[in-house]
């Protein structure tokens, strides 16, 4: 619905996404610095992320896992190239040993996010993930292979409940 | 195919147009990487680079017509890479959802 456009370059294993939201850009990039709200979205319901190390400066490293509906716990991590609050953020995302190392067995992605205002409250925001393989992208997806599927009302409902609290 | 990748260089090489074309063109499978960088204002070492890069991604072969060497794109891994870009879209569509919904939500609490 919020999505405004997309545009997938096969040969370039490139896909740009845009996106507005009612909100300003310092709202908008909370949803990335801020680690609570972060995992509320990153993950699939059926692959919840908890992120255990997070700072955006350039050069830190972010660590995460995913807890999958058998029990499995894929964990990833960024390298944060690249951070410019609320406007900016460049990052290289990849797969991590359990004690959060990259696992460099594994290829990784670049993730690049814009952040802008477009007027009337309003912000826009464009994702673009470069792959450097096939194989790269169906190893990330087998992370969320679930997502796509509708939200369950239940789900729905355990975030508002915590918001609330909150 | 055993590969090793090292993102930076290939993520620089995958934003140049040069790689999308070759892809194009190697769809007839008719040139050699010679043939090819005939095309581009650059050196043949250069073209012969992108090649490598496209082959480690799975988007071209080189096959054996003769004597010569030719690219050709692999029409299955164009085919593979369209797919799992669907995918993506959807895993990132859902992640905006959830965004939204936090938003939302963050404005009817502060409300």
């Amino acid at each position: 619905m919020t999505v405004t456009a997309v545009r997938k370059d096969p040969a370039a294993l490139t896909m740009t996404l845009t996106a507005e939201f009612d909100a300003s850009p310092e709202r908008v990039w909370d949803l990335w610095a801020d680690p609570r709200q972060l995992e509320r979205w990153w993950g699939p319901p059926t692959y919840p992320a908890t992120f255990t190390a997070h700072d955006l400066a350039p050069g830190s490293r972010v660590e995460y896992h995913m807890t999958g509906p058998s029990g499995d716990q894929p964990h990833g991590y960024w390298n944060v190239v690249e951070a410019d609050p609320p406007r900016r953020l460049v990052f290289i995302d990849g797969f991590a040993h359990e004690d959060g190392t990259p696992n460099d067995d594994f290829p990784r992605n670049e993730g690049r996010v814009t952040i802008e205002p477009v007027g009337a409250g309003r912000t826009r925001m464009s994702i673009e993930s470069h792959f450097p393989s096939t194989e790269a992208m169906e190893q990330v997806l087998a992370m969320g292979m679930e997502e796509g599927l509708t939200l369950a009302v239940g789900q729905i409902d355990a975030i508002l409940t915590v918001d609330a609290v909150a | 195919m055993t590969t090793t990748f090292d993102a930076d260089h290939i993520f620089a090489a995958l934003a140049d147009a040069t790689r999308r074309d070759i892809v194009l063109r190697a769809l007839s499978g008719h040139e050699g990487v010679a043939e090819l960088a005939g095309h581009y204002p650059m050196s043949f070492a250069a073209v012969q680079k992108h090649v490598a890069v496209l082959e480690r991604a799975g988007l071209v072969t080189k096959e054996r017509t003769g004597r010569r060497k030719v690219v050709c794109t692999n029409i299955e891994g164009l085919r593979l890479a369209r797919g799992l870009l669907d995918e993506y879209e959807a895993l990132w569509r859902g992640r905006i959802d959830r965004m939204t919904d936090l938003i939302t939500r963050s404005k009817e609490i502060d409300a």
